[in-house]
């Protein structure tokens, strides 16, 4: 869309006087402080209860194998379309296999799809970003011009149409969906590392003799940090949106990999038969997603000093 | 602002040609060769000939993209693999479903948002707030393939009110138009619904903390005075803007909504396309959805220039 966002003109991790505290101060003074972060994340009660939410989740998924009363694809006939009881806490499905076991372990699914996928644009997108930042130029106008041409599609739109010709499988949707997250990362690194490098410990550093590449990864790269922290967070949730999607329609993860998305498309086919087999993976991944946008949420607040401030001259605990 | 408009449109041809090239270079990241896999293993071989010589794909890679937007510029998009129709043909029979279903969700989104995010703004902190808030939260978590499977289960399933699946063309039957479009209107509008919220609470957010305002709060104007002619008059530039936007972003959401209802558009002759390897068809409704986003996104920033000339200044 339009190129004169002023994403390049702050960076939010940048406190009044940081130039000249960062040639006094270099490198380490500029990276977030953790326990300062994770305080104030978790002073918030929304993306407190969202990190408990990802806590569970994740143990969830590491230790599926323990929570799962059943086994992922036990079938058992006698039991078809069966209603929540203690027994089948979510039901059971059209072959009888109990859908809490399942909705347990779509989450390792989830996860896996979310992490790999944003992996990929992350590293992708901060190579593509922090190379545009700091040279500009020709390369940089290359580069930003072919991550315009990406995010002139509709998100979705772009990664169905490369899961369909890759093939619909885990591995391609991961791909899909890290391509088409790719120009995100690279703007909001090349906006940091624009002004970045422009700092004085970058130019003291630059005169001192330091190589390019140690510029980038001493310098720059931690104080890049912060931005990209909470776009991955963000990206997360959408990550595993866009997943749960694809496998709805069909060209995401195939079966008989238990996804929430492909739980969802199979329940169409029997919504007359259980309202539990739609409500159950379908809230697995809203709490989910939830969860990645609430942590999401509370990290830019804690890692952004300018929105930080509004919110407690605000006195509110939410997104402002 | 004449070399605003004329930068900016500049700057989409651009993004259109780029757009081009990728959906062009789809058919060849297939691997193999595309019309076999999309005509399968027992096919006619004077069909797979035909079918060859007229999709140029015997030629050099160049020369196929030259040729091919050369053609489509002049609204020739190839033929279907599957039907043998045109592409355009079958597209514009899918365009006005998926018009249809995107401005009443726009309609729906901007109902729901423009009230919850005043309200929420004006009343910060209290009960109001939190839960306008907590809507947009949910709405921007929630998949929106489920709420809508949701709402078929509420509505139609359970309640009977509504019919679950399926389209009517408005002159056939406009009573029937309206309550098959409820649903999925509902489904795609009440997330739009929530990212606009967020957006009129922070626009008018601002606006009440600005200078002038408070110099009128100083004066002892009315607080509906000030909200009416000071707060939404500077807040509503942004909101116009980002709502116009949302109208594009919804095209591509609308992708999955339409597969839930059964609805014949674009999104859903995509995604037959790829189930069928109808590569054709896939490219030009790729390019057609794409080429809609980058338009109306142009239009949207020329508007918001109009509206407010320090961005073409800018």
């Amino acid at each position: 869309m339009n190129d004169d966002r002023p994403e390049d003109e702050a960076r939010p991790d940048e406190a009044p006087g940081d130039g000249v505290g960062g040639l006094e101060r270099p490198t380490g003074e500029h990276r977030p402080r953790w326990r300062e972060t994770l305080g104030i994340v978790l002073a918030n009660k929304l993306a407190a209860f969202g990190l408990v939410v990802l806590v569970v989740l994740i143990l969830t998924a590491i230790f599926a194998d323990l929570v799962a009363p059943y086994a992922i694809n036990a079938q058992d006939l006698t039991r078809r379309f069966e209603p929540p009881s203690l027994q089948h806490l979510f039901g059971t499905d059209e072959f009888g296999r109990d859908l809490f076991s399942r909705v347990v372990f779509g989450s390792r699914v989830s996860l896996q799809v979310g992490a790999v996928a944003v992996s990929i644009s992350l590293a992708l997108g901060t190579f593509i970003g922090l190379i545009s930042g700091y040279r500009r130029g020709w390369l940089d106008t290359v580069l930003m011009r072919t991550m315009d041409v990406l995010f002139s599609f509709p998100v979705v739109l772009l990664a169905i149409a490369l899961v369909a010709v890759l093939g619909p499988s885990l591995r391609n949707t991961m791909l899909a969906v890290g391509i088409v997250f790719t120009p995100i990362f690279a703007r909001v690194v090349r906006g940091s590392a624009l002004s970045v490098s422009q700092d004085l410990h970058v130019r003291a550093a630059r005169s001192l003799g330091a190589s390019d590449l140690r510029i980038v990864f001493r310098h720059v790269l931690p104080n890049v940090a912060a931005p990209v922290i909470v776009q991955t967070s963000l990206s997360l949730a959408f990550a595993i949106l866009i997943e749960a999607a694809l496998s709805f329609v069909g060209v995401g993860v195939q079966p008989p990999e238990p996804a929430w998305g492909l739980m969802l498309s199979d329940a169409q086919r029997y919504r007359t038969q259980g309202w539990w087999l739609s409500v159950f993976p379908g809230l697995a991944i809203f709490l989910t997603v939830m969860a990645f946008n609430l942590v999401g949420d509370g990290l830019r607040d804690a890692l952004d000093p300018q929105q930080r401030s509004v919110i407690e001259s605000r006195g509110a605990g939410g997104d402002a | 602002m004449a070399r605003f408009v004329l930068r900016r449109t500049a700057q989409s041809l651009v993004a259109l040609l780029g757009v081009s090239i990728v959906v062009f270079a789809l058919i060849h990241l297939v691997p193999g060769d595309p019309i076999r896999a999309a005509l399968g293993t027992r096919f006619d071989p004077e069909v797979y000939e035909l079918l060859r010589e007229r999709s140029g794909l015997d030629q050099p890679l160049v020369v196929q993209y030259v040729d091919w937007l050369g053609r489509a510029v002049q609204g020739d998009l190839g033929v279907s693999f599957r039907s043998g129709a045109p592409v355009t043909t079958v597209l514009a029979a899918r365009i006005p479903p998926t018009a249809v279903l995107a401005v009443a969700s726009l309609v729906v989104g901007i109902v729901v948002a423009i009230p919850a995010g005043i309200i929420a703004a004006v009343r910060q902190g209290k009960a109001a707030d939190y839960l306008a808030t907590g809507f947009s939260q949910v709405g921007v978590s929630i998949p929106d393939f489920w709420y809508g499977i949701m709402l078929i289960l509420i509505f139609s399933v359970t309640l009977g009110w509504l019919p679950p699946l399926g389209y009517t063309e408005f002159g056939e039957d406009p009573v029937d138009f309206a309550r098959r479009l409820i649903l999925p209107a509902v489904t795609a509008g009440v997330v739009t619904g929530a990212i606009l919220t967020r957006f009129v609470r922070s626009s008018v957010l601002e606006a009440l903390n600005a200078d002038h305002v408070r110099l009128a709060r100083a004066k002892g104007l009315p607080e509906r005075y000030i909200l009416r002619h000071h707060v939404l008059r500077n807040a509503w530039i942004p909101i116009v803007t980002v709502t116009g936007l949302q109208l594009g972003t919804l095209l591509g959401g609308i992708v999955i909504v339409e597969v839930v209802f059964a609805w014949p558009g674009l999104g859903r002759l995509a995604l037959d396309a790829v189930e069928r390897r109808d590569y054709p068809v896939l490219q030009g409704a790729v390019l057609f959805m794409a080429g809609a986003f980058l338009v109306i996104n142009l239009l949207v920033d020329l508007l918001y220039a109009k509206l407010d000339p320090r961005i073409a200044v800018r």
